[in-house]
């Protein structure tokens, strides 16, 4: 409580989870919760995506590896048995091992090399995984993909905004605490100046590999949500498209800030939902990825630090200003 | 005194680039040793290639009777070299309390002791002790980046050109601690303002064309008028 009262930041985010968590119960609007909901799975993955680039300067283009991963193990468990709460506890196991482990290999075969090529080479192996997805076809059913069920707990909408919401603000407690760990530190030395940090005695491989299998265990959880919310899973899930939109999202709303990427995901979830909308009234809206082409644009030249990053940097100005004058007031 | 350091007739790559053509530097321990050479000569790069930075492609490096030219930068960091970079390299983005504390690669009594000393040597990172790294002034930034390479009990510290792009008065500043560090270290350093190399400097080598070409004792350079003509450009 303390915490809470200490911090005003705090206050403020405990007021907007308990908004969300009793949204439910006083607004009943089935499309809105579904929203809702996507918006929690998107900005879990979207956290996980700032992990890499805003904490350690990592730039993946192959994150939808893991969150495809996360959205077929759920499918396949829940497809192939009984769709049980132990289904789904081996689901989840069976996503963070296999999450971990590609993580931890790509890591170590690619993470070497200079960011682009690192870059290209995760979109590469993300590539791989699509066509694994869209070729065994016996497992996955290929581009087709398959419906599934989901267990009970999962079936009422309102349930699985709850899990939904508690998990996202896990993962943001979670990573908060993470990245103000020393391990934390280190990364963010790392994103800075990754030879001065090595020549400080890290072995900057090993934190990279680190941040590497954390992100992709939180995006590969990401999918589980994201497939369990359809009830469907098919190979987009792998697509390039994914990934965009982490990206998208961290940058939007700020990278290296985490309550940015949740920003960032409510925003491009509302715009992708009000832009379709609007497609029943003109046709132009239908092509919503040129306006997302065309806000990415904007950001990028008019507030490259995001949202977040643009009202800390306000913030800081002001309070440097306040500072000056008090001081003048005190000389004068 | 015993010898720290031995690099034997180093040659360092940079891509096509030759740019040490064979240096030798004998350092000993408590001395301070300075490199001293026109802009480009290859002393950045001699601290570079101790460090791993740019890995020597011939040649020896040793440190305390063990090879370590073929070390990744961590491991050479971890045997007790501490390197201040000459662009200081200090996180921007992290406080000066979490930059102390990312260099501190051992956490114990002796490091809370170094650290309370480096705050009564550099006061204004008392001051700024919450503040980003990037919000420091130039020679604040200077102090961090030595501060970060002192906390640790290194028995060597390589410092490049401390006293680039600082006022008079924080140069000043800055020598005055690092002769106090002397006391207690042995130091490679780099530095183009000679006034400053040579009162802090026990002897000198110089480097030319990426080759080490003279050395001796800073008391001998300072009374030879041709050799720092010749080498260094002072009349």
């Amino acid at each position: 409580m303390k915490w809470i009262i200490n911090n005003r930041v705090n206050a403020i985010y405990v007021i907007i989870a308990a908004f969300l968590l009793l949204l439910p119960f006083v607004y009943e609007s089935r499309n809105m919760l579904i929203l809702l909901t996507q918006i929690f799975v998107f900005a879990i993955l979207a956290m996980s995506y700032d992990l890499l680039l805003g904490f350690t300067g990592i730039v993946s283009f192959g994150h939808a590896m893991f969150f495809g991963i996360g959205a077929y193990s759920i499918g396949i468990f829940m497809k192939r048995f009984e769709p049980t709460m132990l289904h789904f506890l081996y689901a989840v196991l069976a996503t963070i091992l296999i999450t971990a482990i590609v993580s931890f290999i790509v890591g170590l075969l690619t993470l070497r090399l200079k960011s682009h090529f690192y870059a290209m080479l995760t979109m590469a192996l993300a590539g791989l995984f699509l066509v694994l997805a869209e070729k065994w076809r016996t497992l996955t059913f290929g581009n087709d993909g398959f419906t599934f069920r989901v267990p009970e707990v999962f079936i009422d909408r309102t349930n699985f905004y709850i899990i939904c919401l508690l998990s996202m603000i896990a993962v943001f407690m979670i990573l908060k605490r993470f990245t103000n760990s020393p391990l934390g530190r280190v990364l963010q030395a790392i994103r800075e100046n990754e030879q001065r940090t090595e020549s400080l005695g890290y072995q900057v491989l090993h934190y990279k590999i680190a941040a590497s299998v954390v992100a992709g265990v939180l995006a590969g959880i990401a999918g589980i949500f994201y497939a369990m919310s359809l009830r469907y899973v098919n190979t987009s899930v792998f697509t390039m498209d994914i990934t965009l939109d982490a990206l998208l999202m961290t940058i939007i709303g700020g990278v290296g800030t985490l309550v940015g990427a949740i920003i960032g995901a409510g925003l491009i979830e509302f715009a992708h939902d009000g832009l379709t909308e609007l497609a029943k009234e003109h046709w132009i809206f239908e092509r919503w990825i040129i306006f997302f082409g065309i806000i990415y644009i904007l950001v990028v030249i008019f507030f490259p630090l995001g949202i977040v990053g643009t009202l800390k940097k306000f913030t800081w100005k002001r309070r440097k200003q306040e500072s000056a004058k008090n001081k003048e007031n005190l000389a004068g | 005194m015993s010898e720290l350091l031995k690099l034997n007739q180093i040659e360092t790559h940079i891509g096509q680039y030759h740019i040490l053509q064979g240096v030798s530097v004998e350092v000993k321990k408590g001395e301070v040793t300075v490199l001293l050479g026109r802009n480009g000569a290859g002393k950045t790069t001699t601290l570079r290639t101790i460090m791993g930075l740019n890995p020597a492609s011939k040649g020896s490096i040793v440190y305390k009777g063990e090879a370590i030219q073929s070390l990744p930068t961590y491991t050479i960091a971890k045997k007790g070299i501490g390197y201040v970079p000459e662009d200081q390299g200090i996180f921007a983005g992290l406080t000066v309390e979490e930059n102390m504390k990312v260099a501190i690669q051992k956490e114990n009594e002796e490091t809370h002791k170094r650290l309370d000393y480096i705050l009564t040597l550099f006061p204004d990172l008392k001051k700024f002790w919450k503040k980003p790294g990037g919000l420091l002034s130039g020679g604040q930034k200077q102090m961090l980046s030595i501060a970060r390479a002192y906390v640790n009990e290194n028995e060597l510290l390589l410092i490049d050109e401390p006293s680039k792009g600082l006022a008079p008065i924080v140069v000043e500043k800055v020598m005055e601690s690092i002769m106090q560090m002397k006391e207690q270290t042995t130091i490679v350093l780099v530095e183009q303002n000679f006034y400053m190399a040579s009162t802090i400097g026990d002897c000198f080598y110089i480097i030319d064309d990426g080759r080490s070409v003279s050395n001796g004792l800073m008391k001998q350079l300072k009374e030879d008028e041709e050799m720092k003509r010749k080498y260094l450009g002072i009349a």
